[in-house]
């Protein structure tokens, strides 16, 4: 681990982690607020798993409006390289610089002196990865979706995660002023390698319990009556206790809880339920199945 | 501390987590930052640096329970809650619930004071009441060699939660007037019985902590040891953890169905696309900037699975016809057959059926597999098969054949195997059972075996996985 600077704990305890993500409207469980201070204390990455909609890439926004800290973001996709992650030389103007040396005065420059030039600063071009490791500020950087690169440039993310640096071949390595507090997340599509696994902490967001989700239900929706909140969380358990291609997520939760305050609805009924399912679940099968379960079996 | 701290982490891996030691530092590291009083965060820290797949997550939390919960006051980590169970093993009797002393309530108080604590959600009276159940009921003695189940099924016998949920339901009818409509009575439902697992849950804890009392952490640790879902075995799950692999075989399929489809596109390069470099120079003028390859395009291939549907091994036909379905768009051509002794085409069953579970469930009621007597006969469901569908087996179809072959001595009629292994691709043999029981009885798995391309055993879900990537 990089030896920078120790600044000083962000957080006193889980409680006052979890505490000042309860203001920004991230309603954390234990597990979480837990996760979240022994990355601060320990320097190390989370790597959040779970299943999609469950608030894992919104974690890490509330963490860095809770620290005040920038949130720089890296979203993964196949085909993900490292002039794409990591930097990349600025050619263009690198050609640039070269030709109007040559205008002014072709003499006055050795080739020494112009490749140190142009492979300075200057010509750097910072990708999320350096950027963050550069910043002088605190931040936040958000490696998303981890799970859609290819193994091989999983072994990009390495480097970043277990020193804080990045190696530039002409420049040297540039090691972290600060130590950023790192957040990935994987829909795990697929085994994450060891290699990654082991430089992290490991945090799985599931659904929330009963209680939680109303909590979240009431915070996040605005004129939701506690009634219609209890309602929704009750329903929304019950289906995911089906067996579903897709279960309802908990921003399809907040989504249908804000589909009923809009259409004025106080007390869901079966008929109602069953009219508004489609926010809930995007498979025709599901919700037949669904709207099926909730009315006619348990009579 | 710290000796405690590598007992688990050794247990851990006994439990068949891979815990690496640099994990093992962090977690030492961690718990350094974490006050000790407070148990649930010393879990979850523990649980962030060791456990790095959630589908190990109960694995991690049984070795927890039994690691922390008698050592707690020793090592000062102790709960409120564990300091209470700890006092109650010592005094055995002498936990008391809102002042009254519980032992001296009778079987219908007691019941009726469960029940109005399921009613209420009051966890405190849940927990007293599940505690004294316990005692009352499971008839622990020190060193009887019995498991934690054996006491789990006496004291919930006693309990009659059935009784009690449907009670709970009358009660709600009632406070609602009479009737609930279906919606409110569905979530009526769900909610007692999560409060009823809770309470099962709570005995089962108890039960726990009091075996590791009696018998000390390690050996209850080793008894409590359960194979992780991936290698849980077919052929011996328990309903518990038939409905774990259910679980775990959904998320399996999708990673599997990504990773091949991953692995067909990003092939090598193949050799350079004559014509396509030409056609794509006329942009640039005629000169070749950019060269065009041939991509390799694998042959899809056909697939023929032919499954044993009997007793024991359906559940693994099911799982495999399950998993080889579920990624069949890797393949040109699934074809499902299904047999006892006598063999049926199922493969409708599952054309224009999105739910793969239903499917399965009508090849298991609808198929017509029984010709003589419902036992097992290779031989004449092979015979059937080929007077068939054999001639429809070509060069490009893989057989899969799933069974035991407990041929319960019936004639083998192995030919058909060495005929099908003539005409297709290739023919291989998927055996549930360990290696070691294959040729004993009347399995005559050899014979077979050697027309086949390949024979493999399949007990669980890692090998099954690692099969059908072979096959794809």
């Amino acid at each position: 681990m990089a030896d920078t600077t120790a600044a000083p704990p962000r957080f006193a305890s889980v409680p006052a982690v979890r505490e000042a993500l309860a203001q920004q409207k991230y309603l954390a469980d234990e597990g979480i607020a837990g996760v979240v201070f022994l990355a601060e204390r320990l320097q190390k990455p989370v790597l959040v798993e779970g299943p999609a909609g469950t608030g894992k890439t919104e974690l890490a926004k509330s963490v860095a409006a809770m620290t005040g800290a920038r949130l720089i973001r890296l979203q993964c996709y196949e085909g993900l390289d490292e002039s794409k992650a990591l930097y990349e030389w600025n050619y263009k103007k690198q050609l640039l610089r070269i030709q109007a040396d040559q205008a002014l005065d072709r003499a006055s420059t050795s080739w020494d002196e112009l490749e140190s030039d142009i492979f300075s600063e200057e010509f750097l071009l910072t990708r999320p990865l350096l950027e963050a490791i550069r910043a002088d500020e605190p931040v936040v950087l958000l490696i998303d979706e981890v799970d859609r690169v290819e193994v091989e440039t999983e072994a990009l993310l390495l480097e970043v995660l277990s020193d804080y640096q990045v190696s530039v071949p002409e420049l040297g390595t540039v090691a972290a002023h600060q130590i950023p507090l790192v957040f990935l997340t994987s829909n795990n599509t697929r085994e994450l390698s060891e290699a990654l696994k082991r430089r992290c902490l490991y945090l799985h967001v599931d659904y929330p319990d009963l209680e939680r989700e109303k909590e979240i239900v009431l915070t996040k929706v605005e004129g939701v009556t506690d009634h219609l909140a209890d309602q929704v969380a009750r329903i929304v358990r019950s289906i995911r206790q089906l067996e579903l291609k897709k279960a309802p997520s908990v921003s399809e939760t907040l989504d249908w809880a804000r589909t009923l305050v809009l259409l004025g609805i106080e007390t869901i009924d079966a008929e109602q339920a069953k009219e508004t399912l489609h926010i809930l679940l995007k498979y025709q099968t599901d919700i037949a199945k669904a709207a099926k379960e909730l009315s006619v079996e348990s009579a | 501390m710290l000796d405690l701290l590598a007992g688990f982490i050794q247990e851990l891996r006994r439990a068949g987590l891979p815990v690496s030691l640099t994990e093992n530092l962090d977690a030492m590291e961690a718990v350094k930052h974490i006050p000790l009083e407070d148990r649930e965060a010393f879990k979850f820290a523990l649980g962030a640096t060791l456990v790095k797949n959630s589908s190990h997550w109960k694995a991690f939390e049984t070795v927890f329970e039994v690691y922390f919960s008698l050592r707690g006051r020793q090592f000062e980590i102790p709960s409120g809650d564990d300091a209470g169970a700890l006092r109650d093993l010592e005094q055995q009797n002498g936990r008391a619930a809102g002042g009254s002393a519980m032992d001296s309530l009778t079987p219908e108080e007691l019941a009726e004071m469960l029940y109005r604590a399921l009613m209420d959600a009051d966890d405190a009276v849940i927990r007293a009441v599940a505690r004294q159940a316990v005692s009352r009921y499971a008839g622990m003695e020190p060193g009887r060699p019995v498991g934690g189940t054996y006491y789990l099924y006496r004291t919930l016998r006693q309990l009659d939660l059935d009784g009690v949920l449907e009670r709970m339901m009358e009660a709600a009818r009632e406070d609602a007037g009479g009737q609930l409509t279906e919606l409110e009575e569905r979530l009526e439902h769900d909610e007692f019985e999560i409060r009823i697992d809770k309470l099962k849950a709570e005995i089962e804890a108890e039960i726990r902590r009091r075996l590791v009392a009696d018998r000390g952490v390690e050996a209850m640790a080793r008894t409590l040891r359960k194979p992780l879902p991936e290698d849980v075995d077919f052929m011996h799950a328990s309903r518990e953890e038939m409905a774990q692999l259910k679980r775990a075989l959904h998320p399996l399929t999708r990673k599997l169905a990504v990773r091949l489809a991953r692995k067909r596109r990003h092939g090598r390069k193949g050799p350079l696309d004559f014509r396509s470099t030409i056609r794509r120079s006329l942009s640039t003028g005629g000169v070749p900037l950019e060269p065009r390859f041939k991509y390799p395009r694998p042959a899809k291939p056909e697939i023929f699975v032919v499954a044993d549907i009997s007793g024991s091994v359906a559940a693994f036909a099911r799982f495999t016809l399950q998993l080889v379905y579920a990624i069949s768009n890797q393949f040109s051509k699934v074809r499902a057959f299904v047999f006892i002794d006598g063999i049926d085409e199922v493969t409708p069953y599952f054309e224009g059926e999105e739910d793969i579970t239903r499917a399965v469930h009508r090849v298991n009621t609808e198929a017509d597999v029984v010709w003589v007597d419902g036992h097992s006969d290779y031989g004449h469901a092979f015979e059937v098969f080929w007077e068939r569908w054999g001639n429809e087996i070509g060069p490009r179809t893989s057989v899969l054949l799933l069974g035991d072959a407990r041929n319960n001595y019936h004639a083998s009629q192995a030919w058909v195997v060495k005929e099908m292994q003539r005409r297709a691709r290739h023919v291989h043999w998927l055996n549930p059972e360990p290696r070691s029981y294959w040729d004993t009885g009347d399995s005559i798995i050899s014979e077979y075996a050697s027309f086949c391309d390949g024979v493999y055993e399949c007990r669980n879900l890692r090998q099954l996985e690692r099969f059908v990537e072979v096959l794809a």
